[in-house]
Parts: structure tokens; C-alpha cells; sequence
């Protein structure tokens, strides 16, 4: 592709040099303590998810009725403990279904913002870069979506459509387009008069190719925060709705969906089926909070070095 | 427009008053157009799965049971038509029988609406009066322990289910230490509306004890944010020419902090009134159903397990229109408080 057109790709480099970003970023990661811990908790739920099948110690979906209820740290005869985190209201090992809910409550989390993410990104740029009616048009379907709350279309529609994780990821991302596309649109419009953009135009690059190459790289960098903190609510919108039964169907462990099935233990003052999956849930919503402030402070030149 | 010398003192008011009206109208035509794009998604939602007939009829219904319910409710008719008598009927406040009750599905919500504004309310009321104190303990004392302190619950705050802050508190303040109910209703707004004043003022002790704890699960995500929203607030404004002037002549630093700084620092969680409060509503789904609140979210939630549509579509509508207008009432307010936003 680079020697098919190379007359791009210097353009775009003539912006002064940033090679320090990744020692910038390490080091002032070093410095600030919260996100290192973020990071690590963040990294453990990942590795939880991405190796369920292997570290799990027990299956996740077997019952066994006698074991019901069982407390944190239950030892058998031999004094081994053999539930880490106590079993659930059928019998099955707590622990295990927490790791397994890891998987969907990061992939769901991590989808719905990449659909979001493009969805938004391209609507905001086209907006900002072609103006006029398309501008009009585009910003109005933002207000709209705005003028009320998202979550009781959500309800509405996964009602009509039924739980799964497919009607559940469209609609999550759907509901965080209009941030990306604000952003984005703001930012095009800041970049578009500007000699990079001139220049890549003049030298005969189409619409798309300066909107994909030209301004995209350059206005990523506030998206990217705003997708660290999506994330987050993602992830709290599909505990939500899997609390209402809405979200992934119970057959597959997720934090909400286990935080719903505890609900009969509730009044009977059984904790920890309740407790745990929301810790995990509010750990990984808090290291993504931690991280989308640290690095909004780091890439927001105006704060960096207060 | 003026004559010269003659009236040009009152140039600036009529100039503001022209601006307010411009402002006025055109966000009730812009609250127009969104009250009309949320009844057109919520019409078209319910086509999304194909012929909504099927929601209407019980599972064991007849060919022919089917189709004359399809013909009853008018959904045998092309889909811009459906529309416009769904419009016609809505406007007629009529939004359909529920399947369950046979009632009119309106009824079922507004029946229910009183007991959860009162929620709302007081959630608001927590998460903007417990905020601004502590956002402005975090703001004076930046660096210290406290701020340290302060800033780290607001982001544990934030980072909570709010359906699983509600099940701890059942479980540990509710069982455990049992200092709240866990369930239950008082009515405050209801008997205000028969026009029982003095029971309606004599409910509120007793209500309150029931709304602490739904009252913080919905609050909380808010409290925090609004704190620290109060917190960089606070630190901007304290930074202020206005602000170092005002030290500079002596002034106490109380009244330094309240009397000018806290008042701008106030504008960008005036700013938030209106969104929040459409924030809260939607927390307020899944915390009636934790604290079995008699209100509109049960009613939902009760309706999504029972597939019971007309209902859940009434609730959303209802919603929707509830949050616009108090966004446009909070918008007109504030615009007459503050010139500069009608002006933008």
C-alpha cells in the first residue's frame, strides 16, 4: 500500500516527532499508584477470562443440591477448602461461575464499545467534515437520543427481541454512539482547515482517504478516553439488564446474571451469593474508571505536568 | 429600532426579552420533535421482532383467535397508518390493555407514578445536599488526607451496581443490623393529591425511613458524581481574579467560599439538574424491584418477566415524556437565571 501511494504517508509525519509516548506513558504510570493496581486488577480479570476453562477449579453449571449454600471457604472432612467463594443457591461453586462471568461482561462490555466507538467515530467525522444537511441531519439523531434515557429503549427493545448476548451488544452500543460522534465532529472541525488536511487534498486524496487517514489519527486520541470509560458503563449496563433477566440467558454464568439468580437468598441473609460477582463487577468497573482518568490526564496536554 | 435619546435605557430588557421568547420557543419545538422521535422508536420496537399480534394473544391461541385479534388491534394495516392511529390513540392517553390485568395500561403507570417521583425526589435530593458539602471539603483541603479520602469513595461510588448497593444494604443494615426496613411504602405524593394536606405532611417522617435505603442506591452513582464535579468546580472558581481580590481585601474565608465561589461553582451542577434527574428514573427500574417499591419500575420489571408489552411500552412513554418536560422546564429556569446560556 505504501508504494502504491506514497504520497501520504510523509505528510502525516510531519507533525514534530512523538517517539517518548510509550516511555511517557510508562513513566507516569510509575509515578501515580491507582493505576498501577488498576492495571493489575484489570489484568487478572482478563487473564480470568481469556483461561476460564483452565483455571476454573470446579464446572461451573454442575448442581449438587446437598452442597447448596455452602460458606466462603468451606473445608470438606479432610480440612482442604474446597469452596474459595461458598456455593450458590443450587449447589454450584461460586468462584468458578465468577470466573466464567468474566468473559461476558468483558466481551459484551468491550463489543458494545466498539460498536459504538465506529458507529459514532464515522457519523461524527462525516458530520464534521462534510457539514451542511448531513451535519444537521446527524447532530439531531444525537439530540434525540439524548433527550432521554437510553436504558428504557434498551428494556423496550430486548423485550420485543429477547435476551442474548447478539440484541444485547447492538443495543449497548448503540445507546453510547452520540459521545463519539460529539467528540469526533468537534474535533474534525477543528482539524479540517488545517495545512495537513490542505495538503493531503491537494495532492488528489479522495473524501474517504483524508477522512480515514488524515483526520482519524488525529482526532483518536479524546475517543480513546471516552472508550476506557464506556467500557465501564457497558459493563454496568449489561449487569442491569441481566439483573432484569434481560441480558444474557442464565445458562451462561455472568455477574449480573448471578447477582439476579442470588435474589431468593437475599432475605434469607446468604451473602455471598450476592457479594461477590458485584465485587467483581465494581473492582473492573473502578480499574477502567482509574484508567480512562489517568489517561484523559495524560493525553489532555493542558493538565499534563499539574 | 430605538428612537435616539428615547428609550434606549430599555434597549437591553426588550433585547432579553425577545431572546427569552425565541429561546422559549424553540426548545418546545425541539421538545416536540423528540417527544415525536420517541413515540415513532417506541412504535417501531415493538414491530422489530415481526407481527406484534403474537404479544397480544395467549401462547395456545387459535388461527382464528389470532387473526381477529390482528384485525381488533389494527395491525393488519400498512405500518404508517398503525402509526398515525397509534399517535391518534396516544393522544387520547390511551396506550392499550395490559395482557395480564385487563386493564388500561396508562392506569397501571400512573397509578404507580406518584411512589416513584417521590423516589426520584429523593434520591436528587441526597445526591445534590450530601454532594456539595463534601465537594467543597475536598476543594478547600486539596492534597490533604480528607480530599484523598473523599475522591476515592466518589469513585467507588461511581463504580457500583446500583441493584447490588441496594442488596447489601437489605442485607447488612436491613437483616443484619436491622436499623431500616427493607421493604415498604408510605405515601407522601397520593395523599397530597386526594387533598389531605395534613396526612400527606404527617406521612413524611414515616416515608423517610422507607426511602434511605432505596434513596442511596439510586443516589449514590449521582452523590458521587456530583461531588466531584462540585470538587473541580470549586477549584476553577477558587482560582479566580474575583476570588484572589476578594481574599486580598481580607475578607474571611468562609464567606470567600460562600458567598463567591460556591454560587458559580453551583452552575455546572444546575447544569446536570435536568439530565440527572432522567438518570435517576432509569435507576430507579431495577432498585424498586430490589426494595419491591410499589412503584412504576416493579411495574416494568413485573411486565418484562410476563411479557406483558402494552405496559412496558406505556412505562417507557411515560418516561420519556416525564424526563422531557422536566428537561425543559429546568432548561427555561435556568435560562432565566442565566443569560449566557440563551444567548450561546
Amino acid at each position: 500500500m505504501a508504494t502504491a501511494t506514497p504520497s501520504l504517508a510523509p505528510v502525516v509525519q510531519l507533525k514534530p516527532p512523538e517517539p517518548s509516548v510509550l516511555k511517557r506513558a510508562v513513566r507516569s504510570l510509575l509515578k501515580a499508584k491507582w493505576p498501577i493496581l488498576a492495571l493489575f486488577i484489570l489484568g487478572a480479570v482478563v487473564f480470568m477470562a481469556l483461561f476460564a476453562a483452565q483455571i476454573v477449579p470446579k464446572d461451573p453449571n454442575r448442581q449438587n443440591l446437598v452442597e447448596r449454600l455452602f460458606e466462603p471457604l468451606h473445608r470438606d472432612e479432610s480440612g482442604q477448602i474446597q469452596y474459595f467463594l461458598g456455593t450458590d443457591g443450587l449447589g454450584r461453586d461460586l468462584w468458578s461461575r465468577i470466573i466464567y462471568g468474566a468473559q461476558v461482561s468483558l466481551a459484551v462490555g468491550v463489543m458494545a464499545v466498539a460498536v459504538g466507538g465506529i458507529m459514532g467515530t464515522t457519523l461524527g467525522i462525516v458530520a464534521g467534515y462534510r457539514g451542511g444537511w448531513v451535519d444537521d441531519f446527524i447532530m439531531r439523531l444525537a439530540d434525540i437520543q439524548l433527550a432521554f434515557p437510553f436504558i428504557l429503549l434498551a428494556i423496550m427493545v430486548l423485550v420485543v427481541l429477547g435476551p442474548g448476548v447478539w440484541n444485547l451488544v447492538p443495543v449497548l452500543g448503540i445507546g453510547q454512539w452520540v459521545t463519539y460522534a460529539r467528540i469526533a465532529r468537534g474535533q474534525t472541525i477543528s482539524q479540517r482547515e488545517k495545512e495537513y488536511v490542505e495538503a493531503a487534498r491537494s495532492m488528489g486524496a479522495g473524501d474517504l482517504r483524508v477522512m480515514l487517514r488524515a483526520i482519524l489519527p488525529n482526532v483518536i486520541a479524546p475517543l480513546i478516553v471516552i472508550a476506557s470509560f464506556n467500557v465501564a458503563s457497558a459493563i454496568l449496563a449489561e449487569a442491569s439488564l441481566s439483573f432484569l433477566g434481560l441480558g444474557v440467558p442464565p445458562t451462561v454464568p455472568t455477574w449480573g446474571g448471578i447477582l439476579n439468580e442470588s435474589r431468593d437468598q437475599i432475605l434469607a441473609g446468604k451473602w455471598w451469593p450476592a457479594f461477590f460477582p458485584g465485587l467483581a463487577i465494581m473492582l473492573t468497573v473502578l480499574s477502567l474508571n482509574i484508567l480512562g482518568d489517568w489517561l484523559r490526564d495524560f493525553l489532555d496536554p493542558r493538565l499534563r505536568g499539574k | 429600532m430605538f428612537v435616539e435619546g428615547q428609550g434606549e435605557h430599555l434597549a437591553p430588557l426588550i433585547w432579553m426579552r425577545r431572546f427569552m421568547g425565541q429561546y422559549i420557543v424553540r426548545r418546545l419545538l425541539q421538545s416536540i420533535i423528540v417527544i415525536f422521535g420517541v413515540t415513532l422508536l417506541s412504535f417501531l420496537t415493538l414491530h422489530l421482532a415481526g407481527d406484534p399480534t403474537y404479544f397480544y394473544v395467549s401462547e395456545r391461541a387459535s388461527e382464528e383467535e389470532i387473526n381477529e385479534t390482528r384485525i381488533k388491534l389494527g395491525f393488519d394495516k400498512p405500518l404508517p397508518v398503525q402509526y398515525l392511529n397509534f399517535l391518534g390513540n396516544l393522544a387520547r392517553g390511551d396506550l392499550g390493555m395490559s395482557i395480564r390485568s385487563r386493564k388500561p395500561a396508562i392506569e397501571l403507570v400512573m397509578e404507580r407514578l406518584p411512589a416513584t417521583l417521590e423516589l426520584t425526589f429523593f434520591a436528587m435530593l441526597i445526591s445534590i445536599v450530601v454532594a456539595i458539602p463534601i465537594g467543597i471539603i475536598a476543594a478547600t483541603r486539596r492534597g490533604t488526607a480528607a480530599d484523598g479520602g473523599i475522591m476515592l469513595m466518589a469513585m467507588f461510588g461511581q463504580s457500583m451496581p446500583s441493584f447490588w448497593l441496594g442488596i447489601m444494604l437489605i442485607i447488612f443494615v436491613g437483616l443484619q443490623l436491622k436499623w431500616l426496613p427493607i421493604s415498604g411504602h408510605v405515601a407522601v405524593i397520593q395523599p397530597f393529591m386526594d387533598g389531605n394536606i395534613a396526612e400527606g405532611f404527617g406521612n413524611i417522617p414515616d416515608a423517610i425511613r422507607f426511602l434511605i435505603m432505596p434513596g442511596v442506591t439510586i443516589g449514590l452513582f449521582s452523590l458521587s458524581r456530583n461531588a466531584r464535579l462540585v470538587r473541580s468546580s470549586m477549584l476553577e472558581v477558587l482560582s479566580q481574579d474575583y476570588v484572589v481580590t476578594a481574599r486580598s481585601k481580607g475578607l474571611r474565608e468562609r464567606v470567600i467560599i460562600m458567598r463567591h465561589a460556591f454560587r458559580n461553582a453551583l452552575i455546572p451542577i444546575v447544569t446536570m439538574l435536568g439530565l440527572e434527574f432522567g438518570f435517576l428514573l432509569s435507576g430507579v427500574v431495577v432498585t424498586e424491584t430490589v426494595f419491591s417499591w410499589p412503584g412504576v419500575g416493579r411495574l416494568v420489571t413485573n411486565a418484562i418477566t410476563q411479557r406483558d408489552i402494552p405496559v412496558v411500552q406505556a412505562s417507557v412513554v411515560v418516561f420519556a415524556v416525564l424526563f422531557i418536560i422536566i428537561n425543559l422546564l429546568v432548561d427555561i429556569i435556568y435560562a432565566q437565571l442565566d443569560p449566557r446560556i440563551r444567548l450561546r
